[in-house]
């Protein structure tokens, strides 16, 4: 049977209101972009934007799975610049090799973390920092510290370049999908609902039998995956694996997440929200940028970043004023 | 201190208790929960203030109002969960904060350890001072956070269930050190669940009861049944002739066992039980905290392996090794702890009413949503549960609501052996009628229950048969109809070669 109420926005809204600042944000932002800069609202704009972006909507959203067990992936950056590599080596085989091989190669680290964290019990901060640190220098080995360029020969270069009959770019297309699976997976299946429950209160979870290991490992797997697609994007947008790039990035998605409402203990959060998280904080630049080619003022890229921090905290601050009001409503009735 | 008064929010939680500890001597403090004993010590201590009443110290008006002050004034107080570093020396949490100086300026290290060694040794006890506290045994710290409080001059001890968690030779070291406090002049407040030992070490005991003290008596002449009776507010001639009457308990026809524990053992807190439970059977866990109980449940559900003993379920050796596995082999475990171990607050009434089913709803790894919201409506309805739909998250609900969900959750996977532990604890009266008659009308499908309460009255009324606990231990077992309170009590207090 079709279930409409679950995507109806209203009970969306009530289920999810820690969310509703980042959509306000979010187009309060589009708003002002589309009156101020002429192409702000141009095909040329849009897909560039979403193009690039595509890697931390990826990113983020694999993140978001992690978080809302209430465990932290840190690795997430690192692992995307291994893969960006290992995607480049492979490249002369094929996106339909590369891909899944590079991904494939993100899960392997992401099983990796699962192991330290389940089977040794280690902080999931300590166990994906010391992962972090360890995908670094791997990139850096396997790529001899430089960038290795792809082979254009290929249909590799595709994915970050090509747009799907014209449209839109491969790389939001195929982020795209497995969002919106990911969306599905978490608002409609058993292991969804586990992942929640995890973190609303991982005791509880193991007293009702539910399977809190397999679970807690599959985000893990999950996050790595993500990171290891945002590896192949990556490569293929920039024509080279890049070992030193994903730095910071894991702090952008988790930035990212905890914009759309995402609690950072765990326990509650939203796919969509956090897609929205990730645009605004990626938006934040491309507005600077417009402000900058306008020529009234020169905005340089350190400040770009002091002024990304500071919207960030007041959407922040805004979504902690929606959530006291929220709950303030909730006790009279 | 006198006639002391303490609400909370509107709240009585003292209610005109008095307490007087002499110089020197051992005074135990008893109750059951919620009778105000740590209200009562929080007060003394400083953490709280009082509403109305007085208290002196040492012969004089005392006007503690942080635990800083009643530190300074030599009051000290040994938590459950000790408050000492970890992660430092044994010196160290001796000396911490007065630490003696060289040139006033540099901590004098030798004369520290030099004083940590000789508090300890009059305690009976020599272990390397400059080792972490942390690499030593709960009653070792326990020791370390009594020599830091002699250390500091105390002249009133307040121990809160210092023997929880230690074994029996350690207790023994723990009673040493108590009787050379006193002998030294030291005065002990001593607030322990196990009556046993108040027998072996303490000199007078006050009995509090809903936020009064009720009586204060000397330790010689008191009896056990005396103790309990006062605590639970019941006449104790009445409970010693329930005991007198012979009882030979009802006839009630039950079906086929479902379970049988032979002998099983946990660890310290549980070292023996034997229990039936037949099929629309509800058999009661009756005894005082921190007779098992609880970790009897535990044991139950495989969440605390068998250390011995072994549990069968029709008539089948069951290996309940973990809580999934239990709930594969049809139990479930309704917990004590609600809001740690029950609800997930974030997520809905419907969320949280089908998770432990989630299995069961699941098509091609889809939650089948027009199954799932059917089934919430049903208990919804069924249960009476309060709620403004089944999209409200759970933390909104009243306590009772709340406790019916969970109920429901479990109910809902269709188990055949039901564990309750204190089903109606802060539930009101009608939630609580409402929850006891739906466990009545689940056993009577031919399942079976534990219920465990630490309300007498709920287990005499509920259950069918009430196997009592004393100190880990099943000692007997008692069948309704005919159990009165009076006679549970009894049996409690009924322990190995000791007549009430």
């Amino acid at each position: 049977m079709l279930d409409t109420n679950a995507f109806d926005l209203r009970s969306y809204i009530s289920r999810n209101p820690q969310s509703i600042a980042v959509w306000i944000a979010l187009a309060a932002l589009i708003t002002f972009g589309l009156l101020r800069y002429d192409n702000f609202g141009g095909a040329y704009n849009i897909s560039s934007f979403l193009n690039y972006n595509s890697m931390f909507i990826i990113i983020s959203v694999g993140m978001s799975f992690v978080i809302m067990t209430g465990g932290i992936d840190l690795s997430v950056g690192s692992v995307a610049a291994f893969t960006s590599v290992v995607a480049a080596y492979m490249s002369p085989y094929g996106i339909e090799i590369a891909l899944p091989i590079a991904v494939l190669a993100g899960m392997l680290f992401g099983g990796l973390n699962a192991f330290f964290i389940i089977a040794l019990r280690i902080p999931p901060f300590i166990a994906t920092l010391a992962t972090m640190l360890g995908a670094k220098g791997g990139a850096l080995v396997i790529s001899g510290a430089d960038t290795i360029a792809v082979d254009w020969g290929s249909n590799f270069t595709k994915m970050g370049m090509e747009k799907v009959f014209n449209i839109l770019p491969w790389s939001i297309v195929v982020v795209g999908i497995i969002v919106v699976g990911l969306w599905f997976l978490l608002e409609k299946t058993s292991l969804g609902r586990t992942v929640l429950a995890i973190g609303g209160s991982e005791d509880a979870s193991t007293l009702m039998g539910l399977k809190v290991n397999r679970t807690k490992a599959f985000v893990y797997l999950l996050s790595g995956g993500c990171a290891g697609l945002a590896g192949v994007i990556l490569a293929s947008g920039f024509g080279a694996g890049q070992p030193l790039e994903g730095i910071g990035w894991e702090l952008s998605a988790i930035a990212a997440v905890v914009v759309g409402g995402t609690l950072l203990t765990g326990g509650l959060g939203s796919v969509p929200a956090t897609v929205a998280g990730a645009l605004l904080l990626g938006l934040v630049f491309n507005i600077l940028n417009f402000e900058n080619g306008l020529g009234t003022i020169s905005i340089s890229a350190y400040w770009q970043m002091v002024i990304r921090g500071g919207f960030l905290f007041a959407v922040i601050l805004f979504q902690a004023r929606v959530m006291s009001r929220n709950k303030r409503k909730g006790r009279v009735a | 201190m006198s006639a002391i008064q303490k609400a909370f929010n509107g709240v009585v939680a003292l209610d005109g208790a008095s307490l007087e500890i002499e110089k020197g001597e051992v005074h135990a403090l008893i109750g059951q929960n919620g009778a105000g004993k740590s209200t009562l010590i929080k007060i003394l201590t400083g953490v709280y203030r009082s509403d109305d009443g007085a208290v002196e110290f040492d012969g004089a008006e005392s006007l503690i109002s942080s635990p800083r002050e009643a530190q300074a004034a030599g009051i000290a107080t040994i938590y459950q969960e000790l408050n000492l570093v970890p992660l430092r020396s044994v010196t160290e949490n001796i000396v911490m904060g007065y630490e003696p100086k060289k040139l006033g300026v540099f901590i004098d290290w030798d004369e520290a350890h030099n004083r940590a060694r000789e508090i300890l040794k009059r305690f009976g006890i020599d272990i390397d001072v400059t080792a972490r506290l942390g690499s030593f045994s709960t009653a070792i710290q326990q020791l370390v956070a009594i020599a830091r409080a002699v250390s500091l001059d105390a002249k009133l001890v307040i121990m809160d269930e210092p023997t929880s968690s230690l074994d029996v030779s350690e207790v023994k070291v723990l009673f040493g050190v108590v009787r050379s406090l006193r002998d030294a002049g030291v005065s002990v407040l001593y607030v322990s669940h196990f009556l046993d030992e108040l027998f072996e070490i303490c000199d007078r005991v006050t009995t509090m009861r809903d936020g009064r003290t009720v009586d204060c008596r000397k330790m010689d002449g008191v009896t056990k049944l005396g103790l309990i009776s006062g605590m639970l507010g019941r006449d104790s001639s009445e409970i010693a002739e329930a005991g007198m009457t012979e009882f030979s308990g009802g006839a009630a026809k039950h079906g086929e066992v479902l379970l049988h524990a032979d002998n099983i053992a946990t660890g310290p807190r549980l070292t023996k039980l034997d229990m039936t439970v037949h099929r629309g059977e509800i058999v009661g866990l009756g005894g005082l905290l921190g007779s098992g109980r609880t970790e009897a449940a535990r044991a139950l559900f495989g969440i605390d392996p068998l250390a011995s003993g072994t549990v069968s379920l029709k008539g089948l050796d069951a290996r309940l090794e973990t809580p999934a596995a239990a709930i594969k082999a049809g139990i479930a475990f309704l917990t004590e702890d609600r809001k740690a171990e029950g609800i997930i607050p974030d997520m809905t009434v419907r969320e949280n009413l089908t998770l432990a089913l989630l299995p069961k709803l699941t098509r091609n790894g889809q939650i089948d949503r027009a199954r799932e919201r059917e089934i919430v409506q049903g208990f919804i309805e069924a249960l009476g549960i309060k709620t403004a739909g089944m999209e409200q998250p759970i933390r909104e609900l009243s306590g009772g609501n709340q406790q019916k969900v969970l109920l429901a959750r479990w109910l809902a996977v269709e188990p055949e052996l039901l564990i309750l532990d204190e089903p109606t604890r802060g539930v009101d009266v009608g939630a609580k009628r409402e929850i006891q008659a739906i466990i009545r009308d689940f056993v009577s499908k031919g399942f079976g229950v534990v219920l465990i309460s630490s309300e007498f009255e709920e287990l005499v009324e509920g259950a069918d048969r009430i196997v009592v606990l004393n100190e880990g231990r099943s000692i007997t077992e008692l069948k309704n109809p005919g159990i009165t309170e009076d006679i549970l009590v009894h049996a409690l207090a009924h322990t190995d070669g000791e007549a009430a």
